[in-house]
């Protein structure tokens, strides 16, 4: 018969239309269905749903996973009180310069007041105009220095100078990972603990020799494969 | 076509016995030597595939595909050789009734003025990719319809995927480049050029000597012509569609000769998201691929990452661990259900449907991709297979779920309930079925010359599947069949879709048990590395099914080397592009779009 | 152009300087503006995908008023670049933007629009749409995720509220709206703008690395 299928989309339609107010109503006494965590949870999780699915962006957010990547970080130590940088992690060892795939990281080794390479960057750029969040530079940084954000907000009125990050804009602090991917930290962590053990020395705080590779890469997989 | 001539073989000798037990293409090899001595193997260590003198490939070829049975052209490959002063094409062939390996042809021709033979005229499927090839690497073929570039414009200058050809960021050869690290200075490329862009002129190149007129490109061949026939007036109108145009699933366009509404000539043009990713290919280390192929067809990016690391796990030699080829199988099925729904939805748009379809396929869409995202890491570009595994074993919980519960959710109720669901709503819709029945018919003789591959050729009656015709992964052990329909047009490409949804869920749900076992196990072989080099060199070529098709990654190299020399990708979209003239002769201008809509094609992959 | 408007001090008429009623009337009128943008359909590349996942049910662009894509520029307001700019897509797009009514806006969404993306360094691929129309808000990501997107469509919203119906270019008479000349398919890309500095250096990119290139504009 002509019509039926139009009559049986609509049908569609109004049942999502008609769900959303029902379920409106099943969460009336348990903090409305919109800008509630609870209710942001069944929601999003698309399969649970009833009725609408939009999230209310600006004002509700999609909480990330914790792969989630966008553009990378410097990972330091906290800021000692009374400063604002802490340590960085980073040796400037160049692997993430190399393994990443556009070349969009630039690394300048600082250097002793000898002359002798130091294990530090001086400078540390990452275009985000060609970044294109692969994540590996995270993947294979072998001391855990540079992480992927999660922050996506960046929008921007100009990128002349904003959209090359530099050391200062790059670095955070290795609490604000803990705080966004807060399983990872926690194995990574174990996980530099189980290293530094095995090794059987703690490292010294200045001149620390550059550790081999193959441990490193041994803890990743211990994190990536094992542990988490 | 193929049975007929096989059959008549099989009444002058008795080879067939033998054929069943022997592998095809040993066996197609034997007796292709005795018919043509010159055919020789190639005699580079490692690399595969028969020798063809230029002189001969046509008689080979015709051999080959009557003869032999080796009827399906998937492939045809351009490599600049500069150290041997030699330009190479090569043909993979398949036999579409025996599956297995591919015979793959090679022809080499001088450096200096390039010419081979075109096989256009006998496999049309090669039409484009020639034209790609004279485009790119400008090896001349001799005997093809339209010789015109096909990614570039008219008017380019130098054929750039030749290994002297310098674009103007040209840096190094090869990645990682050298001013990086350690005494690394920022800056951009345009910073560098004189004009501030990524551009270059060749010596002695002035402007005035163009006349510019913008306008040439994009409306090239419009025209209107009158014919006067007594008693009657017709007209030629020829039009433009596209590249921005709501209905071509991006940047694609089209160029149609119409009678009225009918269409009479219709001709893709494409090169508009032409992104140079086979060049930045050759330039990448063998890792540094992998998020670009993500890039290819963007809907698929599982499938993608599958073929290449596939293609280069040959020449590694590597092995995969068990957890590892489930996972792989999991991601792709998944991926294939995903890029399915987002096709229907758009189908279903293109049909007049407007958005609302759409709309419940994307959010359909949403729980597989953020559950890609929660493993992977991003919603589209997974990055996630590596050489010898996968990035990462199958995040503990998802949405505050144990995932291997939410995988049961989703595979055994939300995926089917939805697949269900558009069963009822759309495969007797009334409208579904007036546009879809009976439009953009093609053969299933056709959809074989056409080289065409995935749903479409499915849809015309041709039950080939890479997975089934030569098993990679787990798929031999894994029990599903072949979405085949027969009819070639619009309305069976739709059903071989919302089929191969339900395979696909059938081959989900018999993977489940294995990810329950193999919790735990590792998931990568060795350690994961990112310096990479190939033990030997040679040639592989790296095939899967693809939601889109066939896709295949061509991949040479040298000895120890990090770089693949040549990096080729067989991309479904765009050689199931050269049927679509075909498809629509005839048919109204809005059958146009249905069609297209049909074969589903994504940019990113048909211009790469 | 909307950035000009922002920044250059184009005289207001004296008769209205004291006016209050004039930033009420601004409040109203970039309400109306702001809640009614209408976006081209307008897709590039794999960051189109990311738009029309925007624009479904999940993230739902209706919430701003933004869900009403056009396919013609004559009726659109925003042009979303979502993907890789190549050379042989850029004439179109200059003439899309040429056929916009103003006030128009530019949003480039994702490293590639941007800037060249991971793509940059390929012979074919336009290292930023802002080289060619200007721009009004960068979405960096690759993608940027639907919430990053929205992210950058508040900020057009905000760069809207900040323009006045006073200073606004396109009701003056004495600034015509600004065309972009459409670059032109040579042996390579032509900038109409850039024909001098052409004739001038034809020939030095195809012998040099960008290294070298360096080092002789030192
Ligand atoms: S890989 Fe890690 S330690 Fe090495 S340079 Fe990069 S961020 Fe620094
Ligand atoms: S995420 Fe990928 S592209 Fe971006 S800086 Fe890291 S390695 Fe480079
Ligand atoms: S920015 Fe990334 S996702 Fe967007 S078009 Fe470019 S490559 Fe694709």
């Amino acid at each position: 018969m002509y019509g039926l299928g139009i009559v049986k989309g609509m049908a569609v339609t109004l049942r999502h239309f008609t769900e959303t107010y029902l379920d409106d109503l099943r969460w009336a006494f348990r903090g409305g269905r919109y800008h509630n965590e609870e209710a942001l949870k069944v929601r999003q999780h698309l399969g649970k749903n009833r009725g609408a699915v939009t999230i209310n962006y600006p004002e509700e957010k999609l909480p990330m996973p914790e792969r989630f990547r966008f553009i990378p970080f410097l990972v330091t130590d906290d800021p000692p009180p009374g400063q604002n940088w802490g340590h960085d992690w980073c040796t400037s060892c160049g692997i993430c310069a190399k393994v990443c795939p556009p070349q969009c990281i630039w690394i300048k080794r600082g250097t002793k007041p000898n002359g002798r390479p130091k294990p530090e960057p001086e400078e540390f750029y990452i275009d985000i105009d060609i970044c294109m969040n692969c994540g590996f530079c995270a993947e294979f940084c072998p001391f855990d220095a540079i992480k992927m954000d999660h922050d996506y907000e960046l929008a921007d009125y100009d990128r002349t100078y904003s959209h090359i990050h530099d050391k200062a804009r790059l670095s955070k602090p290795i609490s604000y990972w803990r705080e966004i991917v807060p399983a990872k930290a926690a194995a990574e962590e174990a996980a530099r603990e189980l290293a530094e053990q095995s090794k059987g020395k703690r490292r010294s705080k200045d001149d620390e020799p550059e550790p081999q590779l193959a441990d490193d890469v041994q803890r990743q997989l211990f994190y990536k494969g094992v542990l988490y | 076509m193929s049975d007929e001539a096989l059959s008549e073989e099989a009444m002058q000798n008795e080879v067939v016995e033998v054929r069943v037990h022997t592998d095809p293409v040993e066996e197609a090899v034997e007796r292709l030597t005795e018919r043509f001595p010159e055919v020789v193997e190639d005699p580079r260590p490692d690399f595969g595939g028969y020798m063809v003198p230029a002189n001969q490939i046509r008689d080979v070829a015709a051999y080959v595909r009557d003869e032999l049975g080796f009827d399906y052209l998937s492939s045809v490959t351009g490599l600049d050789l500069i150290d041997e002063g030699k330009m190479e094409v090569v043909y993979h062939t398949y036999s579409i009734d025996k599956g297995g390996s591919a015979l793959v042809l090679k022809v080499h021709v001088d450096r200096e003025e390039p010419t081979v033979p075109s096989l256009t005229p006998m496999w049309p499927g090669a039409d484009f990719q020639e034209r790609e090839i004279w485009d790119l690497y400008g090896i001349n073929f001799e005997g093809h319809p339209d010789q015109r570039r096909i990614l570039l414009w008219d008017g380019f200058e130098g054929h750039p995927m030749r290994k002297d050809w310098h674009e103007p960021f040209y840096e190094e050869e090869h990645k990682p480049f050298g001013s990086r690290w350690p005494g690394g200075e920022v800056f951009r490329a345009e910073e560098r050029n004189p004009y501030g862009k990524n551009v270059q002129y060749p010596a002695g190149w002035q402007p005035e000597s163009l006349e510019f007129n913008p306008d040439t490109e994009v409306y090239a061949g419009m025209t209107v012509t009158r014919e006067a026939t007594p008693g009657l007036k017709t007209e030629k109108v020829t039009v433009n569609m596209g590249p921005q145009h709501p209905s071509t699933h991006g940047v694609f366009r089209m160029v149609v000769t119409l009678d009225g509404e009918t269409v009479l000539k219709l001709e893709p043009v494409m090169g508009y998201l032409h992104r140079n990713h086979e060049q930045i290919g050759e330039r990448n280390t063998f890792i540094q691929n992998i998020p670009f192929t993500d890039r290819l067809d963007y809907l698929s990016s599982m499938g993608n990452n599958h073929g290449y690391v596939l293609a280069v796990e040959q020449l590694l030699g590597s092995k995969v661990p068990e957890r590892a080829e489930w996972i792989r199988i999991l991601m792709v099925e998944l991926n294939r259900i995903s890029n399915h729904a987002w096709a229907l939805g758009f189908l279903l748009n293109d049909m007049g449907a407007f958005q609302t379809p759409a709309l419940y396929m994307i959010t359909e869409r949403e729980l597989i991709v953020d559950f890609f995202e929660a493993t992977a890491g991003s919603r589209m570009m997974c990055n996630y297979m590596r050489f010898g595994g996968v990035a990462y074993d199958l995040p503990t919980e998802f949405r505050g779920q144990p995932t291997m519960e939410f995988l049961d959710e989703l595979i055994y109720e939300q995926i089917p309930r939805f697949i269900e669901e558009m069963d009822v709503y759309l495969t007797n819709n009334e409208i579904v079925r007036a546009r879809g029945i009976g439009v953009g018919t093609l053969s299933a003789e056709e959809a074989i010359a056409y080289s065409t591959a995935g749903p479409v050729l499915r849809a015309s009656g041709v039950p080939y599947d890479v997975r089934r015709a030569e098993p990679y992964s787990y798929y031999d052990e894994l029990d599903f069949d072949i979405a085949v329909f027969y009819n070639g047009d619009v309305y069976d490409r739709y059903l071989v879709r919302i089929e191969e949804m339900r395979q696909s869920v059938r081959i989900l749900k018999q993977i489940l048990p294995h990810l329950r076992s193999t919790m735990g196990a590792p998931i990568v072989e060795g350690k994961p590395q990112y310096a990479i080099r190939v033990p030997r060199g040679g040639d592989a070529y790296g095939r899967v099914e693809n939601p889109k098709g066939e896709l295949g990654f061509y991949i040479t190299a040298k000895t120890r080397s990090s770089n693949p020399e040549r990096y080729h990708v067989r991309a479904p979209s765009f050689i199931n592009l050269t049927a679509l003239g075909k498809m629509c002769r005839g048919h109204k201008v809005a059958d146009i779009v249905t069609i297209l809509g049909s074969i589903d094609i994504v940019l990113g992959e048909v211009d790469r | 152009m909307a950035t000009e408007a922002l920044t250059s001090d184009v005289p207001v008429p004296d008769e209205l300087r004291s006016n209050v009623f004039v930033t009420s009337l601004d409040k109203v009128y970039n309400w109306g503006r702001r809640n009614s943008v209408w976006p081209m359909v307008f897709g590039l590349a794999c960051c189109a995908i990311e738009m029309i996942c925007t624009a479904a049910s999940r993230y739902d662009l209706a919430r701003f008023g933004m869900e009403v894509f056009r396919a013609t520029p004559r009726q659109s307001d925003l042009m979303i670049v979502s993907g890789t700019v190549t050379k042989k897509m850029v004439p179109t797009i200059v003439r899309l933007y040429n056929q916009m009514p103003e006030p128009r806006y530019v949003l480039s969404m994702g490293a590639c629009a941007s800037g060249g993306g991971p793509f940059k360094e390929g012979y074919h691929v336009v290292d930023g749409i802002d080289k060619f129309v200007p721009v009004d808000v960068y979405v960096p990501g690759c993608p940027p995720t639907p919430q990053a997107l929205i992210n950058g469509l508040i900020a057009l919203q905000e760069k809207i509220d900040q323009q006045s119906i006073l200073t606004a270019p396109w009701y003056r008479k004495d600034t015509p709206s600004e065309l972009v000349p459409i670059p032109a398919l040579g042996p390579d890309l032509v900038d109409l703008r850039q024909l001098d500095i052409i004739r001038r250096h034809a020939g030095t990119v195809q012998e040099h690395t960008i290294t070298e290139l360096a080092q002789k504009t030192d």
